[in-house]
């Protein structure tokens, strides 16, 4: 488990966590390189099948980066990606995948080194995880034309 | 609208267990409003599943597919390609849309995902409240648009009973009293007076008497 390496994806806001990313670039702040960051609208846009889809895919963890409490550009859009996040992680634990690869974060635009610290602290939680007992190449059939 | 919910997750894994292709039917209905059996949650429900054997050591294959609707023969009629390619079908419609899957594909079996709970609406987003009996006799216009067979839980037709304290019924104090509702209402209408008459008690063949119900039209009848 020593040379383990997770792949994370990270689901980052489009006013917060995502500009704070680019932040934490400006800054030169070294952060894990094993997160793969998506860009969202908003957290509000949070999908559990999406974010489970990510897991099938073969990420070891997934986070959702939103917006402080309060200061959704949309209003409620964190506190309802946090609500979905919270649904996934009972869904995660169903599947045997384990609540702890999931979690939902609030940060600011402004805050390019806490999105350093998330990274890094996500990172090593999944590091600690282990790899996720799907990490394997999942044969995954395709649905039908959803007229 | 029908209202459902999902059963858990274990139990709809329990039907399955057997079965190595599977079709998930949604339903772009009634469940798909109530957020039970929709694309949305199709998708979701096949994926976990289809993870969780994986997990188990034994893989699932699933097929998604989302109904217009379940209850109508053409759209049934229309899925027949994706039916006869897998072992079984997990319908998350309501019962009635199960039971019109499992009525045509005849040597397929169809497991329910979903528990049909009644029929209602939606009172605040994830919320959905039953408001109506379908008893087949609907008296609303007396009860100031308010059903007393279905959300007074005695379903009396003179009320209220001395079960209603300050508005709330006797069962439980989330439990609005319909009859203080019908009351208010009425007094608010001005039309008090309807009240007065006593109501006989109600014939309920209309409603669960004499098996299955069944309404024919006979005007928009196809007659091959």
């Amino acid at each position: 488990m020593g040379d383990f390496e997770p792949k994370i994806v990270a689901f980052c806001c489009h006013y917060c966590a995502y500009s704070a990313a680019d932040l934490a670039g400006s800054m030169r702040l070294q952060y894990s390189d094993n997160i793969r960051i998506v860009e969202m609208p908003c957290s509000g846009k949070t999908d559990q099948h999406v974010l489970l889809r990510a897991f099938e895919e073969g990420a070891d963890g997934v986070y959702v980066a939103g917006c402080m409490e309060g200061d959704c550009h949309f209003l409620k859009g964190n506190f309802r990606g946090k609500k979905r996040v919270k649904q996934l992680k009972n869904i995660l634990d169903q599947i045997g995948l384990g609540a702890d690869r999931v979690e939902f974060y609030n940060l600011s635009a402004a805050m390019g080194p806490r999105f350093k610290e998330i990274a890094d602290e996500f990172t090593e939680r999944i590091r600690n995880l282990g790899p996720s007992p799907l990490n394997k190449s999942v044969k995954s059939s395709k649905g039908g034309d959803v007229a | 609208m029908i209202i459902a919910e999902q059963k858990p997750m274990e139990t709809i894994e329990e039907f399955i267990k057997d079965y190595k292709k599977v079709l998930f039917l949604g339903c772009a209905g009634c469940v798909t409003v109530c957020l039970a059996g929709g694309e949305k949650e199709t998708d979701l429900l096949a994926t976990s599943l289809r993870m969780k054997r994986e997990l188990e050591g034994n893989p699932l294959e699933t097929v998604t597919y989302t109904a217009t609707r379940q209850c109508d023969p053409e759209y049934v009629d229309g899925i027949a390609n994706y039916v006869e390619d897998v072992d079984c079908v997990v319908s998350l419609a309501c019962g009635v849309g199960v039971q019109f899957v499992a009525e045509k594909y005849r040597n397929k079996i169809v497991f329910p995902a979903l528990n049909t709970k009644f029929a209602g609406g939606t009172v605040e987003h994830g919320v959905w409240e039953e408001r109506c009996g379908l008893c087949g006799d609907c008296i609303l216009h007396k009860t100031g648009g308010i059903c007393p067979i279905i959300r007074c839980s005695k379903s009396i037709l003179n009320g209220p009973c001395g079960g209603s304290q300050d508005g709330v019924c006797e069962i439980s104090k989330d439990v609005p009293c319909a009859w203080h509702l019908i009351v208010e209402h009425m007094k608010e209408l001005g039309r008090l007076d309807m009240l007065m008459e006593v109501q006989p008690p109600k014939d309920w063949s209309t409603s669960r008497d004499g098996g299955p119900r069944k309404v024919v039209r006979e005007d928009v009848k196809i007659d091959e």
